[in-house]
């Protein structure tokens, strides 16, 4: 069931025009910017299906910005957010792409800030709720549902053990669990949709563990 | 976790069993989902009522999109009613200038509760604020409105869409119609089952509708399709309210209304490429409005 709570139905509450190419496309802009954990100091965004033919006239582009500036659905900063952006030192560029992809409503956000660099894709279904699809090229399906972390690992054995260790040790009760990884022994990825509410003593926790390269917090 | 229903079927065997409204088993099962005590639910569903509110409001006050292409219609509509010979009634429309000042206000990139959507969000609230007058319900009563409608469109978003781009308008001013017959049914003292037909006469009677916005905005012609959407919703829960059924049942027109949605074609799914917007006209505006540029650029 993509949609579980009524508020999925009734609401947003939101700034116009779009659910799907407003408020949905600020809410992936902002789930890139919880994961990137900063902000960028410049973004390239490619926009497929019907994001790239109606982009302009729906705010997709400056519903996106606002997202990467922290900005939620209802935020009326929403409709400024290119001047913003420029004012913070963020600068952007948008490349509507032709290529098919499984979503009409699709968004590859590149972003970066001369040290770290960040590829995510998300995906608009209906109703300004969102899934992002793919992070620095690992598949992956985040409901939005539920508060989720994010663990980048080494692919070594116990490291997924530990890690649940540690959320168990703190109660906290995992919903859904995915792991993926490029090649065998390489760079891999957790993604960890959890009940309960994860403090920032535990992510630095799981941050000291073994083989662990970066943890990130989504809220949902 | 399971849900309490699945489709409309169980959503209407449940209220009936447990002898409770549709809205009741919306707020049950919104409480089971998340955990999340019933005061707090109906708070969120309070603020999402004055958010509601104060959209109609400002839309009646008179707004205008950036583009020029809509606004200030919900303003006629008001004045042509206060002058008291309507043919199709002071209650219809009533709703109709209701729905239309939310998409004005949705248009002009006010503040709007998505209700499913943002460019059908003028439909259940449009038609909330009219029947108001008529019934006079408590607030709760009005908050269970929002309830009842967010049962069947939850339905709709699971079992089928709610996007445009993924099933046309069908999927956006349909549901949205249909949620808010539901709801008029509920309010109006109608049964569970009278619900579940006031949501199927008026589905039905949209399949197929598509996404065509010009330019890609939300403004043509979805501003006037959520006036009439509010005037669909309220004839077909008068119709429920009647005794007349629907031989096809809520379910199977939502299963309908998907598969429709899965043929249509892409250029009639919220891409701007055809219907309405490649009209003469639609293309003139959009050229107008954006003249040649195709991407946009920071500093």
């Amino acid at each position: 069931m993509k949609f579980k709570s009524v508020f999925d139905i009734i609401g947003p509450v939101m700034i116009g025009p779009s659910s799907s190419h407003t408020a949905g496309a600020a809410r992936i802009g902002r789930v890139a910017r919880d994961l990137f954990g900063k902000q960028p100091t410049w973004a390239k965004i490619h926009l497929y299906g019907s994001f790239a033919e109606t982009y302009k006239g729906h705010g997709t582009d400056v519903a996106i910005i606002g997202g990467l500036l922290d900005y939620d659905t209802f935020d009326e900063r929403i409709k400024t957010a290119f001047e913003d952006a420029e004012k913070l030192g963020l600068t952007f560029e948008f490349i509507p792409e032709t290529a098919n992809t499984e979503h009409p409503n699709t968004a590859r956000i590149v972003i970066g800030d001369g040290q770290q660099e960040m590829s995510m894709v998300g995906i608009s279904i209906g109703g300004g709720k969102t899934e992002i699809t793919e992070l620095n090229g690992f598949p992956l399906r985040l409901s939005g549902n539920l508060a989720a972390i994010l663990v980048v690992h080494e692919d070594r054995s116990g490291c997924i053990a530990n890690v649940a260790n540690c959320l168990a040790k703190y109660d906290i009760n995992i919903g859904h669990m995915e792991v993926s990884r490029k090649e065998k022994g390489n760079m891999a990825l957790m993604v960890i949709e959890v009940d309960q509410t994860v403090d920032e003593q535990i992510l630095e926790e799981i941050g000291k563990l073994p083989n662990i390269t970066q943890v990130t917090r989504i809220a949902d | 976790m399971d849900v309490l229903f699945h489709n409309v079927r169980e959503l209407v065997d449940r209220a009936n069993s447990e002898q409770k409204l549709i809205s009741e088993i919306m707020i049950e099962q919104e409480m089971l989902i998340t955990g999340r005590s019933r005061e707090e639910i109906m708070a969120q569903m309070d603020r999402n009522l004055t958010v509601m509110e104060e959209a109609v409001e400002k839309g009646l006050k008179g707004v205008r999109s950036t583009s020029g292409l809509t606004g200030g219609d919900a303003v006629l509509l008001q004045a042509y009613m206060k002058k008291g010979n309507t043919l199709s009634g002071e209650l219809m429309l009533d709703a109709v200038s209701k729905a239309v000042a939310t998409n004005e206000v949705n248009a002009a990139m006010g503040t709007i509760c998505a209700t499913p959507t943002a460019g059908s969000a003028g439909v259940v609230p449009g038609t909330l604020f009219a029947v108001k007058n008529k019934l006079n319900p408590t607030r709760e009563q009005m908050i269970r409105y929002l309830f009842n409608a967010g049962a069947f469109g939850f339905v709709v978003a699971n079992n089928a869409s709610i996007s445009g781009a993924a099933g046309g308008c069908q999927a956006e001013v349909g549901s949205a119609a249909g949620m808010a017959a539901a709801a008029i049914v509920e309010m109006a003292g109608g049964t569970p089952e009278q619900s579940s037909t006031a949501f199927a006469i008026t589905l039905k009677n949209m399949l197929g509708l598509v996404c065509d916005p010009v330019a890609g905005l939300v403004e043509v012609p979805c501003v006037k399709r959520n006036a009439m959407g509010a005037s669909n919703s309220l004839v077909a829960a008068d119709m429920a309210l009647a005794g007349v059924t629907s031989r096809i049942p809520c379910d199977e027109v939502i299963d309908a209304m998907y598969k429709i949605g899965q043929t249509m074609p892409t250029a009639l799914k919220e891409t701007a490429q055809g219907g309405l917007a490649a009209t003469p006209t639609g293309k003139w505006l959009e050229a107008k409005i954006f003249g040649g540029a195709v991407v946009t650029s920071g500093n």
